[in-house]
């Protein structure tokens, strides 16, 4: 098993790498530079001083170079500092993934809190007005565009209603709640923005848990179980919801990525400065350092994320391990 | 008699309530953040907002767009315009309490020809011999030759030497948390969120009467126009639909107040004078004659905006009046192109020349407005037997694959202008490489000198008379045809008393606004950082 871990492993190193040299060639390939934000189209911003400027992040140089010069510090886990800011990147990233992941894990939890019993009760009477119900409404979220919704959301209950506030994540002067005032403070302001992409997402889980469980619901020990006389909300939530579960397990270890990567769509519209829209405006900026220290981050993670899943079958199911799949 | 007090009496009690008094914030909306708050750095808008009210620079326009002193209390331009000596006032301070002296202007200036660091604004000063401290309070400039644009130049915000002389000014901490000595002081960032400033009580000309400035980041605008509906935003700047349809409603119209005033950049056709079409002056002139402007700034901009015969809003006075805008004249148009032997000889509705129709495209950047106008001429030069196509790519596409290498026909943009009459770097013939703005090729001895001499004399009665003449040339020579100046279009609180739109905007009395003690939304705190 520990042969198979460090050959997984060592096999992720090629992997990244090529998808750096990717992306870093994609990015410098793409028109337009980091000093056009600085001046680009701006007639008192001279052509000398644009180029002097270029030599200054040393994008003059051959981009191999370039290159080389960025994964020499990024193996030494420095990423370098922000065209845009002259901050260091890790800091920019540290600044935005307690945002991110804030909102993206109250969102999956709000997502699992509704989607696993509304599955379960859909599968444990297909067909039924409540299954059908639930399919529908599932299916109109799924299908609405997030930042329609998000818009309505706004328009609905926080200017027709004035129950929540429309965008950011703090009242302007919090810094001078109590803790406990900030914390409320905090908790009112996600109400929309975890509430819409947690809506949106509420579909395609909901929908798996469903189909999970109704096979699980098909298998001879839950008609024993049934048979035996055992109350039918044990049968579901004990016997049933546990191995309907496990699937479910492995889709939530591939979303990892997602709670770091943050939403571009919603972190803009309601203003929340998140890994998204980090994301979103370097590339705008072609600030390539932060561009490329987002992309290598998402990358090691889905690579993990990816290994840690097949590590687990292959804990659970030995053939893998030795090769053997048949 | 009595008609007369009645007449007079609500303007008696509109002065008699005209007292200024402390307190209250202003919460102003924006769609981007701030990147680095030091004046030489600060090359975006929403840094240069924040700067502005931060740093001052050593003169500034007043709001009839003269310049007049900021932080120099004179200055004295030498008879052959080739020295500016500028007497700073007495007794400014920086926000730490150090006094704001001569040689911290001599310090900023050698950080923007310092090669290390990463201004863009280094070309202004590209013609300055030297900048010599005479004494704590007075500083010269002398150029390599007379340079009129430079009184411009040094509206730019004086840095502090003390805090920065031995700090890379590219890397400082200050760029975060910026010590200035302007109306107000710099009290925190959160990035991507909020920046808040506070009144600072020693400014030299008052202390500003509104408490504190909070600077929010909304980068939706759609979300933006529904936090102005819930109050959440005091301040921003409306889109020409949402001040003329959206605003109407009386919970906007009973809160806000509207402005409008022309913007200092102009929208244009652009031509590629290589083209052998465009190369003939009665094709442009026949363009423009074709072109219904008016129809398109009440079309696109819901008639926020002034038809434009040159690159000056009415507002400056480098604009001409004289120069009157031709009106549209397809008869006129049509004899202009068929003397230039385009005629529709073939009868298919283009008109042609040598066989060949003519047929060009448009190109523009994704901007939603540019398409509409592009759509607008499309359907205007039908008329005249013109088939234009639209090609619509992003922004860095463009400037750099089509505008740098010259790879268009005809183009349509808008250029944003200061407030200095000097377009040397758009019209100038030797402005014409990859990546100068003269990328439509436009030679003309004549207005070369004018642009020249433009440059070299201070008096403002002479360059008035030598950009009246740049004008009229361009409007006689169409290398643009010139379609319109919008207008901005900001709204404010209607708590804030003294906004007034002016020809340089709404901002320039900031430190005079006031909220009525009654009216004040947001009870006063000590912020001091």
């Amino acid at each position: 098993m520990l042969t198979y871990l460090v050959r997984r492993l060592i096999g992720l190193v090629p992997i990244l790498f090529l998808i750096t040299v990717v992306s870093f060639g994609i990015m410098h390939l793409a028109p337009g530079k980091p000093v056009d934000a600085a001046g680009a189209f701006n007639p008192k911003v001279s052509l000398e001083v644009r180029q002097r400027l270029a030599q200054l992040y040393g994008l003059d140089q051959p981009l191999i170079r370039q290159y080389l010069g960025w994964l020499r510090r990024v193996v030494q886990l420095d990423f370098g500092r922000s065209f845009l800011d002259d901050r260091p990147v890790g800091e920019k990233i540290l600044e935005r993934l307690p945002v991110t992941l804030t909102i993206n894990i109250a969102s999956l939890a709000l997502i699992l809190i509704i989607a696993i019993p509304l599955g379960v009760l859909a599968a444990a009477s297909p067909g039924s007005r409540f299954d059908q119900a639930t399919t529908v409404f599932v299916f109109v979220g799924y299908s609405i565009p997030t930042f329609w919704l998000a818009l309505l959301g706004m328009e609905f209950f926080g200017v027709r209603l004035g129950w929540l506030p429309i965008s950011g994540m703090h009242t302007v002067d919090y810094e001078s709640f109590p803790w406990w005032q900030r914390g409320a403070d905090l908790a009112w302001h996600l109400v929309l923005p975890v509430g819409m992409t947690a809506f949106a997402s509420l579909a395609g889980l909901s929908r798996y848990m469903r189909s999970s469980m109704a096979e699980v619901l098909r298998a001879d020990y839950i008609r024993t179980a049934r048979a035996k006389g055992v109350a039918e909300s044990r049968v579901l939530f004990h016997h049933g919801l546990r191995n309907a579960l496990l699937p479910l397990i492995t889709i939530l270890g591939l979303s990892v990525p997602d709670l770091i990567g943050g939403s571009v769509i919603a972190e803009t519209i309601f203003s929340i400065p998140g890994m998204g829209r980090l994301l979103y405006d370097a590339v705008m900026a072609r600030d390539y350092p932060v561009v490329m220290a987002l992309v290598t981050i998402g990358a090691v993670l889905t690579l993990i994320g990816n290994a840690l899943a097949d590590i687990a079958y292959a804990a659970a199911d030995p053939r893998i391990r030795v090769g053997k799949t048949t | 008699m009595l008609l007369f007090t009645l007449l007079l009496t609500p303007s008696l009690c509109d002065a008699a309530q005209d007292h200024p008094v402390a307190g209250d914030a202003i919460i102003e909306g924006s769609i981007g953040d701030a990147s680095r708050l030091l004046p030489i750095l600060a090359s975006d808008s929403a840094s240069g907002d924040i700067v502005g009210l931060l740093f001052n620079g050593l003169l500034k326009y007043n709001e009839r767009l003269d310049i007049v002193g900021d932080l120099a209390e004179s200055w004295d331009v030498s008879p052959d315009g080739m020295t500016i000596t500028f007497v700073l006032r007495p007794n400014v301070r920086w926000h730490d309490g150090v006094p704001v002296t001569a040689r911290d202007v001599r310090f900023t200036y050698q950080k923007l020809i310092d090669p290390a660091v990463p201004t863009p604004f280094s070309s202004n000063y590209a013609l300055v011999k030297s900048v010599e401290v005479l004494d704590a309070r007075t500083v010269r400039v002398t150029y390599r030759e007379p340079f009129s644009p430079a009184l411009e130049s040094w509206m730019i915000g004086v840095m502090p030497e003390h805090l920065l002389e031995h700090d890379d000014v590219s890397r400082t901490p200050l760029l975060r948390r910026p010590i200035g000595h302007g109306p107000y002081r710099f009290v925190r960032w959160k990035t991507g969120e909020l920046i808040e400033l506070a009144a600072n009580p020693d400014y030299f000309e008052h202390r500003p009467w509104i408490d504190r400035y909070l600077y929010r980041v909304i980068p939706d605008q759609t979300t933006l126009f529904l936090e102005l509906l819930t109050r959440g935003v005091d301040s921003t700047s409306l889109t020409p639909l949402q001040f003329t349809k959206l605003t109407n409603r009386p919970a906007i119209s009973r809160s806000y107040q509207k402005f409008r005033y022309p913007s200092f950049g102009f929208t244009y056709v652009g031509y590629n004078l290589a083209d052998e079409r465009f190369r003939d002056v009665r094709v442009r002139q026949a363009i423009n004659l074709a072109l219904d402007k008016q129809a398109i700034v009440d079309g696109v901009l819901y008639g926020l905006g002034q038809v434009a015969t040159g690159p000056y809003p009415k507002e400056s006075w480098a604009y001409d009046p004289s120069v009157i805008p031709a009106p549209r004249d397809l008869a006129s148009a049509k004899r202009l192109l068929a003397a230039a032997g385009w005629a529709d000889h073939d009868g298919d509705g283009v008109i042609d020349k040598a066989g060949a129709p003519f047929r060009f495209t448009l190109l523009t950047n994704q901007n939603e407005v540019r398409q509409q106008v592009a759509e607008l001429i499309q359907q205007h030069l039908r008329t005249i037997g013109i088939e234009m196509n639209i090609r619509v790519v992003e922004w860095s596409v463009f400037v750099h694959e089509f505008i740098d290498k010259r790879r268009f026909e005809a183009v349509l943009l808008a250029w944003n202008l200061s407030r200095d009459p000097d377009l040397f770097s758009l019209f100038h013939s030797s402005e014409t490489k990859e990546g100068q703005y003269n990328f439509v090729g436009y030679a003309n001895r004549d207005v070369d000198r004018l642009l020249e001499d433009g440059r070299r004399v201070f008096d403002r009665v002479e360059r008035e008379r030598i950009y009246h003449e740049v004008h009229r040339r361009l409007y006689e020579d169409q290398p643009y045809t010139f379609l319109f100046v919008s207008d901005a279009l900001p709204i404010v609180a209607s708590r804030f008393r003294r906004v007034r739109a002016t020809p340089i905007g709404i901002g320039h009395n900031f430190i005079d606004w006031y909220v009525p003690s009654a009216e004040q939304r947001y009870k006063s705190k000590q912020l001091v950082p």
